[in-house]
């Protein structure tokens, strides 16, 4: 099983998926411990490492490093240590399909398309699907499913979000709409 | 207004999404956290709107947060009207914020039960997977009750997505709710052969976890799996499947001979390549547990020389499984390992430490622990330190000291491992020293000699200040010079270097043993000068002690005050005492008189308790306090003992103690170095029956070596060596003459040393005390199982044929049947009996009835049930999609048959799973369920079975005793001399407006019956759904052909606008007679009786959601009395549950609470209570008209009874 996999990059702050129960709390702090044991450790050693007190000490973190973020896999003995650094390989390989040439910045606005993908490699802790091109054929129709869904209805939020997409440093950042109210006129009744 | 409207548009617009989220919160590095909270408070004004694409935007950005650490628990409502929101879109963003924050402790999530079950029978394939992601999550047992059976369908579904999906959920559902099990294993077997890959790989992942916690229950599948293994091309798989026989070949030793030949194939057939190594290496170390063959070990070596850092550590964990059984052919490595130790990878370093532990032996203890000895001097960083601390320590300490030739070098690496600084295992050195000290008594006055120069030591002192430190070691130190003062060469200065005042900076708990042992010390010193007659330095003792004991008497911790200021006062008397020249010595070290016995951690528990013994009446008077006190030290070691873990000795059966004991005896007496021991002076334990059977492992003792002051390991290395020289040059003389002598070490410890190990014989004679243990100490190991592991449960065994109550529960689908094969109703089950088994089912009655029926089934079970797939209820609206599925299905049906036909013969089907746990009779099961019955009263055991059945909670099945008739859902519709109709009714949660009529039409002539039409007047609340395009006035075909004799259903789907009336429908079946002479056009009609029960749906209700809605007072209530019954209130009970879907509540003596929803959601609360031959129904309901109508339809039902 997996129990939990944690992305951070190279400062700690994460994006991750917990399949156990912890608290919030709790999470944190594994992430806290799990960033202290991997981000020390050397770039040309193996990438396996027993576990924090946290997570449970027998068990396994696997992980990968790439560029500016850690693929940290924490997984229990009934994992083979390989076959789970492989699955990390499909992942950021499927991350990299799914958004074009992935980098750290698409997994920071898209957390909800990474937790997506990932709903179809890892389910509840157990691999779901090890082959790349099925699972992109799945996010695929299930992101055309979503745009059909938004259909007209979706456009001008689409045209508003790509607005603010623009990035225009001279925009304020956070228009608020709601405060501008708009007023009319109190026109003299007729008597 | 429609300004309002825009204007509300807009707003929604430039809400912000998270990628706003995410930006704003990166633009606010300095106050991130009041940017968030501000964020927050947005959040909470857009739940609160009706819109739900704004909820939906809003608990996306929750999910987010709750990443970052915020607690989004209060949202779970929120997360919840989202997951029931209709748009995909929405849904995907529920189902993923109740992923990451529902847990068992959400109590909303109840309320999702419904949903779920909704989307999991969805007719979008990405509704149903994303809700099984999304339950995968947060599944708890109430939920995997309820949808276990929902889910077991879906494993049968159509499209490989979900079935790979639903196989794969199962195993969290088994985990929650361990029943599921049993049911399901036969489908999930079914799985592993599945066409689609994928599915197939699921299968395999959930039996493969399954397995690893209980293999045994899984040997059956050996065959099947390796079939698979040399089959299967999906490396994910096969990696699976090898892991499994890793587990299973310990058990089945022909198991491991089996797989070389595959797993060589394997190895050599991916043996290219850079993919090739790490198919090796996984390979490797799956099967390395437990193979018969030393190939494994052959290949790792190649594997680490290629040195790629991964594959050196797995190289490593390898060699880690083989050595639990080869241990040979691991030690063959050891210039290896020892070099990984200098590796700079910590995660090699430390797989090889663990191998070290299994590899040392008598010869090479002191070098391998001398190599870690300098790694410790070199390790940077803690945490290494101390795991290269811990490993020192069970190295040595391992199989009881079995692999220490010299105790003295041993306590003198303790005492060099205190050096460490900032180590957090100094409770652990000093547990080994206690331990050590206690139970080697030859070692006492070696041991005393090194603790009485570590307390004089100032760099333990200095170290003080981090608690749990070093420091820990002075605990032990203060106790062994204390307890064995006796052999303390100096211990006036022993006694001043424990009175410092520095030592009042120690924790308390070490400053209370040192106040305690301070006075040991000092009853020795005085016994020493009363008999040496010096008065004058008994009263210069008293004296310091006098002087110095106040500073503990000050100190904050109550233990040490309180020790102290006992002892400061005990101390005064005596100086009175001294004043006058009474010798106080005797009386004094009488405090401390007796020996401790080292007693195992678990020794207590172990004492069986005799019979007749009242372990809460008082024995004798109680103890009288004087005797308490020489209680308390043995309290303190006691629990000093217990935190450290320990190799237990192997508890000897009676006779093997005998043996060991006679040998023993028998060697003393020729062994002419062997210091008898004095006969232990405590009574208390010769009174002890037990005491004489303490196991005493020996081991040689040559002259004691001396080294003065804190000693340094490496000399015992080197003296060692010239020892052991010496020895062998002597035994090479002597050979011939002491064969006996040699055999000795190996009869001594139970596991086997290595060949080496025998020709070194022991540089001290030591008396190793084992533990005490009680005698017939009760064997368990069931103390180091964790009561509480969730795996625990699912140790079932699968192979036992189910039983019948071993259903899932089921939440009344009954439309989902639908697509079951027409073969199936000639065989279904005679057992009307509840819809709903028992929730907590018995075992042992189980058990019980399998015996009876074992040998009769047991070829039929092993060839598992299998259930037909059935497809999903919304695909059935329209009928001709009916018919295409169910051909589809009849035809794998038919294929299997084709397969399985000669195995299992005509009892195949008995009893079979049916995919909702509907039970069907049919003609030829009657006589079977006769059979069954007398097969039951039969056995002697059935007066127990029965018994304990009534015990049972009822829910809504018939009582055990008794059973009624077998009896169908199905009521006869019409019948002619071609042809016979009957039917049943079937309502769904999912379609509020419809229901399924089932008919089977069974041929009863000579003909071939064709082109069956069915056309129905409708009425104007009722509606036969038809195909589209067709009129009102066109009949609906019934898409089969019935030979002569065979019988088939036909669904057709009816469309009810108001239900609380019952409804008849007219209706026609035209078909064609075929036979030799002509053909002929025949019809039959019918009415179609659509009653008010049919539109109820058996929904399971708890007593107190039950008694909130009788207390809302929204229902209107009526009753019914019909008298003149004589049936068992039980059989009654079932009746209705049977005939008018309900479920029972509760049930107290003759008087039940009944439930039941319709399928528009009218809640229908029955109180049934029986009189003496009458039965009073009285009924609430959401709607009168529907209740005064389904009263009057079970006063039809009772009034039968």
């Amino acid at each position: 099983m997996i129990k939990a996999i944690l992305i951070f990059n190279n400062h700690g702050k994460p994006r991750l998926k917990f399949y156990q129960p912890y608290s919030e709390d709790t999470q944190q702090q594994i992430i806290r411990e799990t960033f202290h044991l991997v981000s020390k450790r050397d770039e040309n050693v193996c990438n396996f490492r027993e576990g924090g007190l946290l997570i449970g000490g027998s068990d396994n973190l696997i992980y990968r490093h790439y560029e500016t973020l850690y693929f940290v896999f924490c997984v229990d003995s009934s994992e083979n240590e390989l076959g789970i650094l492989d699955l990390i390989q499909v992942f950021v390989k499927t991350l990299d399909k799914c958004f074009e040439n992935v980098c750290e910045l698409d997994l920071i606005f898209h957390a909800d398309k990474v937790h997506n993908t990932l709903a179809e490699m890892v389910m509840g802790g157990m691999v779901l699907e090890t082959n790349m091109n099925e699972i992109v054929t799945q996010i695929d129709i299930q992101n055309k499913l979503e745009k059909s869904e938004a259909g007209l209805a979706g456009a001008p939020a689409r045209a508003v979000s790509a607005v603010k997409n623009m990035n225009l440093p001279e925009i304020p950042r956070n228009i608020n709409i709601g405060d501008i109210s708009i007023k009319v006129p109190n026109l003299p009744s007729f008597k | 207004m429609a300004l309002k409207m825009v204007k509300g548009s807009i707003d929604r617009m430039f809400d912000k999404n998270l990628q706003d989220l995410v930006r704003g919160i990166r633009n606010h590095k300095e106050d991130e956290a009041k940017y968030i909270s501000q964020c927050i408070d947005e959040i909470k004004q857009e739940l609160k709107q009706d819109n739900i694409a704004v909820k939906a935007n809003a608990v996306c950005k929750l999910t987010y947060l709750q990443m970052l650490g915020y607690d989004i628990s209060w949202a779970a409502f929120n997360i919840i009207e989202v997951m029931s929101a209709s748009k995909f879109t929405f849904k995907r963003i529920g189902y993923l914020a109740a992923s990451q924050s529902f847990h068992e402790g959400t109590d909303v999530i109840m309320l999702t039960t419904n949903q779920i079950r909704k989307d999991l029978s969805s007719p979008s394939q990405y509704d149903t997977g994303v809700a099984l992601t999304g339950l995968s999550c947060f599944v708890t047992p109430d939920l995997a009750r309820d949808l276990a059976n929902d889910i077991m369908t879906l494993m049968s579904h159509t499209k490989p997505y979900i079935r790979k999906k639903a196989v794969l959920i199962m195993y969290k559902v088994f985990l929650k709710y361990p029943e599921s099990l049993r049911p399901a294993f036969p489908r999930l077997k079914e799985k592993l052969e599945d066409p689609d890959p994928g599915v197939q790989s699921a299968a395999v992942n959930v039996i493969c976890e399954l397995a690893r916690r209980n293999p045994k229950n899984y040997l059956s599948l050996a065959p099947l799996f390796f079939k698979l293994m040399t089959s299967s091309t999906n490396n994910w798989v096969l990696i699976k499947i090898i892991k499994l026989f890793g587990a299973l070949t310990p058990l089945e030793p022909r198991l491991g001979k089996k797989l070389i030949e595959p797993l060589t194939n394997l190895i050599h057939s991916v043996g290219a390549g850079r993919g090739a190594d790490r198919a090796v290496s996984a390979v490797l170390i799956s099967l390395s547990s437990g193979m018969p063959n030393h190939s494994a070990s052959i290949q790792v070596r190649p594997a680490r020389a290629g040195a790629s850092p991964p594959l050196k550590y797995l190289g490593l964990l390898a060699m880690s499984k083989i050595l639990k059984t080869h241990p040979k052919s691991v030690q063959s490595h050891k210039d290896l390992i020892l070099q990984c130790l200098d590796d700079k990878d910590e995660s090699i370093r430390l797989r090889a430490l663990d191998l070290l532990y299994g590899m040392v032996s008598k010869k090479n203890l002191m070098e391998i622990v001398k190599k870690l000895m300098t790694h410790v001097d070199k390790a940077e960083g803690t945490t290494y330190r101390d795991e290269l601390l811990t490993k020192i320590i069970d190295i040595c300490s391992q199989s009881n000291y079995q692999y220490i030739t010299n105790f003295e070098w041993y306590i003198s690496i303790l005492v060099e491992l205190t050096r460490l600084e900032g180590t957090r295992h100094g409770h652990l050195i000093a547990a080994q020293m206690l331990d050590v000290a206690i139970r080697v008594k030859a070692i006492r006055k070696f041991a005393v000699s090194q603790m009485s120069s570590l307390l004089d030591s100032a760099h333990l002192l200095a170290s003080s200040t981090q608690r749990n430190g070093i420091c820990e070691v002075l605990y032990a130190a203060a106790w062994i010079c204390g307890e064995f003062s006796e052999h303390l060469q100096e211990p006036h200065h022993t006694l001043e270097a424990m009175l410092r005042p520095k030592v009042t900076t120690l924790p308390g708990h070490i400053q209370a043993v040192y106040v305690q042992n301070v006075v040991k010390l000092y009853a020795s010193i005085l016994q020493q000068k009363e008999q040496a007659g010096e008065a004058e330095g008994a009263q210069a003792v008293t004296q310091l002690m006098v002087d110095r004991l106040p500073q503990f008497v000050q100190s904050a911790d109550l233990e040490v005050q309180e020790r102290a200021s006992c002892i400061l006062q005990l101390v005064k008397h005596i100086q009175k005492l001294q004043a006058k020249d009474v010798p106080v010595a005797e009386e004094v070290s009488a405090l401390f008189a007796g020996e401790l016995n080292p007693v195992a951690p678990k020794a207590q528990k172990k004492v069986p308790v005799p019979e007749g013994l009242d372990l809460d009446a008082w024995i004798n008077e109680p103890l009288s306090d004087s005797e308490s006190e020489d209680e308390r030290p043995r309290a303190v070691f006691h629990e000093e003992e217990q935190r450290r873990p320990k190799h237990r000795p192997s508890e000897a059966d009676e006779e093997e103690l005998a043996r060991r004991r006679e040998a023993r005896k028998q060697e003393q007496a020729n062994n002419p170095f062997y210091i008898k021991s004095s006969p232990s002076p405590q009574k208390r334990y010769q009174d002890t029956p037990g005491v004489e059977h303490i196991p005493v492992v020996q081991i040689d003792l040559s002259v004691p070596l001396k080294v003065p002051g804190l000693p340094m390991s490496d000399q015992y290395v080197k003296l060692e060596e010239e020892r052991r020289h010496q020895q062998k040059l002597e035994k090479d003389k002597r050979r011939k003459k002491r064969k006996e002598k040699e055999r000795k070490g190996k009869r001594r410890h139970g596991s086997l040393p290595t060949e080496s190990d025998e020709d070194i014989a022991p540089a001290q004679q030591v008396d190793i005390v084992t533990e005490e243990m009680p005698e017939n100490a009760l064997p368990s190991d069931e103390d180091d199982k964790d009561p509480n592991d969730p795996y625990r449960a699912l140790d079932i065994d699968l192979d036992k044929p189910l039983a019948d109550s071993e259903k899932l529960p089921i939440q009344k689908h009954r439309n989902a049947e639908t697509s079951k094969s027409p073969e199936k109703e000639d065989v279904p089950v005679a057992e009307k009996k509840s819809k709903k088994p028992k929730k907590k089912e018995k075992k042992h009655k189980e058990k019980g009835r399998d015996k009876e029926k074992k040998k009769e089934k047991e070829k039929k079970w092993s060839e598992s049930p299998h259930c037909p797939s059935p497809v999903s209820l919304q695909e059935e609206v329209d009928v001709n999609a009916v018919t295409a599925s169910k051909d589809e299905c009849e035809d794998t049906k038919m294929e299997a048959q084709g397969e399985e036909d000669d195995a299992e013969g005509q009892e195949q089907d008995k009893v079979r799973l049916l995919p909702r746990g509907l039970w069907r009779h049919k003609k030829e099961k009657e006589e079977r369920s006769k059979g069954r019955k007398k097969s039951k009263k039969q056995p002697p055991g059935s007066g127990e079975v029965a018994g304990e059945a009534a015990q049972e909670p009822v829910h809504n099945g018939a009582p055990e005793e008794e059973p009624l008739p077998p009896e169908s859902s199905y009521s006869l519709l019409a019948e002619n001399s071609y042809i016979k109709m009957t039917c049943d009714v079937r309502g769904s949660l999912q379609e509020d407006s419809q229901v399924t009529v089932a008919i089977v039409l069974e041929n009863r002539s000579s003909s071939v019956l064709k082109g069956m039409e069915l056309s129905v007047l409708d009425s104007l609340n009722a509606r036969m759904t038809r195909p589209q395009g067709s009129s009102v006035h066109d009949g609906v075909p019934v898409p089969f052909q019935l030979p002569p004799g065979v019988s088939n259903e036909a669904q057709f789907v009816f469309t009810i606008q108001s239900i609380v009336m019952a409804q008849k429908l007219k209706g026609t079946l035209s078909f064609i007679a075929k036979n030799d002479e002509g053909a002929t056009q025949e019809k039959l009609d019918f009415r179609l009786h659509f009653s008010c029960s049919s539109y109820l749906i058996t929904t399971p209700c708890y007593s107190d959601a039950f008694a909130k809605l009788l207390e809302s007072g929204d229902l209107s209530m009526s009753s019914v009395k019909v008298d003149g019954i004589r049936m068992s209130f039980q059989n009654l009970l079932a009746k209705i549950c049977f005939h008018h879907h309900f479920s029972v509540v509760e049930r107290v003596d003759s008087c039940a609470s009944m439930y039941s929803r319709s399928i528009q959601g009218h809640h229908v609360c029955l109180l049934v209570k029986k009189g003496e031959n009458s039965v009073s129904v009285d009924g609430k309901c959401s709607d009168s008209t529907l209740l005064s109508n389904l009263l009057e339809e079970m006063k039809v039902t009772l009034a039968k009874c």
